[in-house]
């Protein structure tokens, strides 16, 4: 039950964080939007924002760490050359599609958004699929 | 002032996302494998994260603009088109091959770990390109 309850505190600060970002500077919180502003070709507006923001969410399992004890980061789930696919599937993805899991499936439904709710609704369901073939159909073939 | 309030945002998410598990790709595959251990924990995440949100949204615009800048800047797209499709089942593909989405891959960072680093060299080689392909293709027919 324990981990329940910390899951829910920590969605909970995740949805501070997303309403303070609109409320203090007028945006959306996601992820794949703040990098993406950074990046060629052309870099968006507002970069020390961006940068800054990043900055924070390194930082703050690091506090965490300090704080607990456990910073909260797991290992790698993969090897390297399944990640590096993953990276380049979850970079096409979330630039093509305009969003990622904070950005459609946080802030995009809080919204009721209805492009946010069908992407969130179409990630999930392939991240499943997905974990279903690698975890069942190919892990005992 | 935005500087601070960027970094102060990106704490707080940064501290939400490690509480909450989701710096733990074993955590996220666990809730993405409904057919084994399913972890039901996520769902408390995003419930928890869906509600602040939806409920600090309305609060906060109320006001005619945000503390620090001119208007409100929400995306305007309505179209469920096939880049929004295709571009989201791509995403769920990597999500599901290694449990990082982009939020927790860059909050792991100061752990260091090789797997997490190559994964971030690669989505931000998956942006860019994207953002190439999309310009080259979106210049000719605006000139």
């Amino acid at each position: 039950m324990d981990a329940y309850y910390l899951a829910a505190i920590g969605g909970a600060l995740i949805g501070i964080a997303a309403v303070m970002t609109m409320g203090l500077t007028g945006r959306i919180a996601g992820i794949s939007g703040i990098v993406g502003g950074l990046l060629p070709p052309t870099a968006g507006e507002d970069r020390g924002w961006r940068l800054a923001f990043i900055v924070g969410l390194i930082g703050g399992p690091v506090l965490v760490a300090i704080a607990t004890g456990n910073s909260g980061i797991g290992v790698p789930a993969a090897g390297v050359p399944v990640l590096v696919l993953a990276g380049l599937c979850v970079g096409i993805g979330t630039t093509l599609g305009n969003g990622c899991t904070s950005g459609h499936g946080v802030c995009g439904m809080a919204r009721l958004s209805r492009r946010s709710i069908v992407a969130t609704a179409t990630f999930t369901v392939v991240a499943i699929a997905t974990v279903f073939v690698v975890r069942h159909l190919l892990a005992g073939a | 002032m935005q500087i601070v309030s960027g970094l102060f945002g990106g704490l707080v998410f940064g501290i939400g996302l490690a509480v909450s598990g989701m710096t733990d790709p074993a955590v996220v595959l666990g809730f993405l494998d409904v057919a084994g251990a399913w972890n039901p924990a996520l769902v408390f995440v995003l419930a928890g994260a869906v509600l602040v949100t939806f409920i600090g949204y309305r609060l906060v615009m109320r006001r005619t603009a945000p503390l620090l800048a001119p208007r409100f800047m929400l995306p305007g797209a309505t179209a469920l088109d096939a880049e929004l499709l295709g571009g989201a089942a791509i995403f769920g593909l990597g999500w599901g091959l290694a449990g990082y989405c982009p939020g927790p891959a860059i909050a792991s960072v100061s752990a260091l770990h090789t797997g997490t680093l190559a994964f971030l060299v690669a989505m931000l080689i998956g942006m860019i390109g994207t953002r190439l392909v999309r310009q080259s293709r979106t210049r000719p027919a605006a000139a």
